[in-house]
């Protein structure tokens, strides 16, 4: 057996990816960029109208515009990239999926499409402007929650094939560590089923309610259980997102990984504490104590640990690479990192917004200065940098390597030079919007929120140049969209053909094997459900014990 | 696991100023009773125009340059929508919402607060500039949301 699969890697590292892997992450992709196209479109609708530049049509309206946004980037756009993408981080470092979890990346697939269509095709009817967090008794059509389940049935079908590909592989080889990028994989994807159980919960409530099987819903427990899912879905993507900053950027630069039992920690602490930090998200909120809120303070900040280990070691690593390579003094390294390659540049510039992006977060966990900001515009600005730039731009650069290598083909220096030019138009257009966004947000601007003066009240006529800033940078963003989505089709179908390396990075030659605990996942599994209940069961068997009469639907738009 | 020398100090000094934010926080809400509005109180959402206080939605004086607000939030519009007060005037809001959850925020301050049905919600804030403030709803509750605001004049 043990012969038999080594004779499988060598014959997959000869001839590269698995073909039938490869189609599926390419269509993965595909459909991706196309709802990242569709999305875009949207925010740029958004940012005119929001800036007072555009009014939209009363049956396409903003609020129509903000709700299909949300959902096609945050939910699909990300979900797509996710699966794909792990799929084949799995397909290359497993030594190719087994049918099984091939098949069910497939019926993922179908089910997030037919959730899509359902929910897009409600949101165009005007039958469900209730934008992403559809909080209740804001009531939309049923078919926009079954379109809802449907998405989340196929984000687990996804998981159970991850995690069904992680144990085969075990199973065969008996008393090794699963590759580090699949380990991430597992982290990831357990943490996203962590993450999705309360929303679903939630969902399943809502449904009957929608029909008019039941009358009422309790509001405030919907609410914590859309929170529970929905800060940890943040942290699922950004989980993405570091996976390939930990294990590719390393070889793009030419170095090693910098430790591989510290990227496992990271990733078994972020499983572990990152349910909880959603819980932020009510701060101002009635109905719990502040006692519990400033429990809660804690449970949010100690997400921020695992991200300081890797600000270390990502630095670390670029570090010791140019120190390698002949760099003098305190920063003579960074001007040995490749800055004109657009495989490194976009994870670097997704790297140094995680700076601000991490301290704004951190800052608006208090309590207090939570309250400052507070559905302001800031929010609204911390999630265009946190996800729009450090997640997405990531994302992007892992695309001018992936691709090719699953297509066969070669990033051409032409398409690098566009890939900078795309790099550098989406951060100078998310430095507009996300920095008007902030500033603007603390002189109280709201966000979800179309044009508006409050009949020219003087204080909202204040905010309008900033507004238009705003604007800006979402028409960047959208020159950003398209010539991203022009670049992965082009490598898709366009670049000429080569061999491209899945860039993994090796570890030091001096590095110790990571020790056996990390594997324990079932101890992993015990602690976060642990952390968990430690955020949750108070609050929410108090909300269902101690409940207000429930609310009926309310259809306001 | 061993850690760097250098990255012990980098985590410890992480840690430090993540624990030093906590202490700030919990000396702000329990020794200054600056914490988040976090009214526990309840009422049958239904009900909000036939319970008391909000059967009688207004402004009054309540003590020495101190007000109690009773106010009641809809789409899309607060109940009393032009409030004024002098200036000092210590201003306890009291807040319930007939329908779907609304925010109350009031531009410049730092009043925020998330308003949800079948809860009452309570914030404090003393006026001591002389103006006119904006209060605006800052979740979105429907077609109107935009148009959903209300003014404290302080004289």
């Amino acid at each position: 057996m043990a012969a038999k699969e080594t004779f499988k890697e060598k014959t997959n590292k000869a001839l590269g990816v698995n073909p039938d892997d490869a189609r599926l992450t390419l269509t993965y992709f595909s459909l991706a960029f196309i709802v990242l196209f569709i999305g875009g479109t949207l925010g740029l609708l958004q940012g005119l109208n929001r800036a007072g530049l555009l009014e939209l049509p009363a049956w396409f309206n903003y609020y129509q515009v903000l709700t299909a946004h949300g959902i096609l980037l945050i939910l699909i756009f990300t979900a797509l990239f996710m699966v794909g993408y792990f799929y084949a981080a799995m397909s290359h470092t497993l030594g190719g999926l087994i049918s099984k979890v091939r098949k069910m990346g497939w019926i993922a697939l179908g089910l997030m499409l037919i959730g899509t269509v359902l929910v897009v095709t409600t949101v165009v009817m005007d039958k469900a402007t209730v934008l992403y967090t559809f909080y209740p008794p804001m009531q939309a059509s049923p078919w926009f929650y079954i379109g809802l389940v449907f998405i989340v049935f196929g984000v687990w079908t996804a998981t159970l094939g991850v995690f069904t590909n992680a144990a085969s592989w075990k199973k065969r080889n008996k008393g090794k560590h699963l590759p580090l990028l699949s380990f991430f994989a597992v982290g990831a994807f357990l943490l996203l089923l962590f993450g999705s159980i309360g929303v679903t919960i939630e969902v399943l409530t809502l449904i009957p309610w929608a029909f008019g099987w039941t009358e009422t819903v309790n509001v405030m427990l919907s609410r914590t259980l859309f929170w529970s899912f929905g800060h940890t879905l943040v942290n699922v993507w950004y989980f993405t997102t570091i996976s390939a900053w930990y294990v590719i950027v390393p070889r793009l630069i030419g170095g090693r990984l910098f430790s591989d039992t510290l990227a496992r920690v990271v990733v078994i602490l972020l499983v572990i504490l990152n349910v909880p930090g959603g819980f932020h998200h009510q701060i101002v909120d009635p109905g719990f104590t502040e006692g519990l809120k400033f429990m809660h303070v804690f449970m949010s900040l100690s997400i921020a640990f695992p991200s300081l280990m890797t600000a270390f070691a990502m630095f670390a690593v670029f570090e010791r690479t140019g120190r390698k390579k002949g760099a003098k003094g305190l920063l003579g390294w960074v001007k040995k990192l490749p800055w004109g390659d657009v495989r490194f540049l976009a994870p670097m510039i997704a790297m140094i917004a995680f700076i601000p992006a991490g301290a704004g977060g951190i800052a608006q966990t208090n309590n207090q200065l939570n309250q400052v900001v507070h559905n302001s515009l800031w929010i609204t600005g911390h999630f265009h940098l946190t996800v729009g730039t450090t997640v997405v731009l990531t994302f992007f650069g892992i695309m001018y390597w992936l691709i090719p290598h699953l297509t066969k083909r070669e990033l051409t220096p032409k398409i690098n030079k566009l890939g900078i030019i795309q790099t550098i138009t989406w951060t100078v257009g998310m430095l507009f919007m996300a920095g008007a966004m902030h500033w603007v947000g603390l002189l109280g601007s709201p966000r979800r929120t179309s044009y508006t003066t409050y009949g020219d009240n003087a204080t909202a006529l204040d905010w309008d140049p900033y507004l238009f800033f705003l604007a800006i940078g979402g028409t960047l963003l959208f020159i950003g969209v398209i010539l991203m989505v022009y670049i992965v089709f082009h490598l898709m179908f366009k670049a000429p053909k080569g061999n491209t390396v899945f860039p993994i990075a090796q570890p030091e030659d001096d590095a110790s094997t990571p020790p056996k605990w990390t594997e324990r996942w079932g101890l992993w599994v015990v602690l976060a459900i642990a952390v968990i209940s430690m955020g949750y069961l108070v609050p929410i068997v108090d909300l269902v014990v101690n409940a207000p009469p429930g609310s009926p639907p309310f259809q306001t738009w | 696991m061993k850690l760097h020398r250098y990255e012990e100090i980098w985590l410890i000094l992480g840690v430090g100023i993540l624990v030093l934010s906590m202490v700030i926080t919990g000396y702000q809400t329990f020794a200054q009773g600056m914490g988040p509005p976090s009214d526990t109180a309840q009422i049958d959402p239904q009900k909000v125009n036939e319970t008391a206080p909000f059967d009688n939605p207004g402004v009054f004086e309540v003590g020495e340059n101190e007000y109690e607000v009773v106010m009641t939030l809809q789409a899309f519009g607060f109940t009393p929508n032009e409030i004024e007060v002098p200036a000092g005037a210590e201003v306890t809001f009291i807040m319930t919402t007939e329908d779907v959850i609304h925010g109350f925020q009031i531009a410049g301050t730092n009043v925020n607060a998330m308003v949800v049905p079948g809860r009452i919600q309570t914030i404090t804030e003393t006026f001591d500039e002389p103006g006119e403030y904006l209060i605006l709803c800052n979740e979105y509750c429907g077609a109107g949301h935009q148009m959903m605001s209300a003014t404290i004049t302080v004289h």
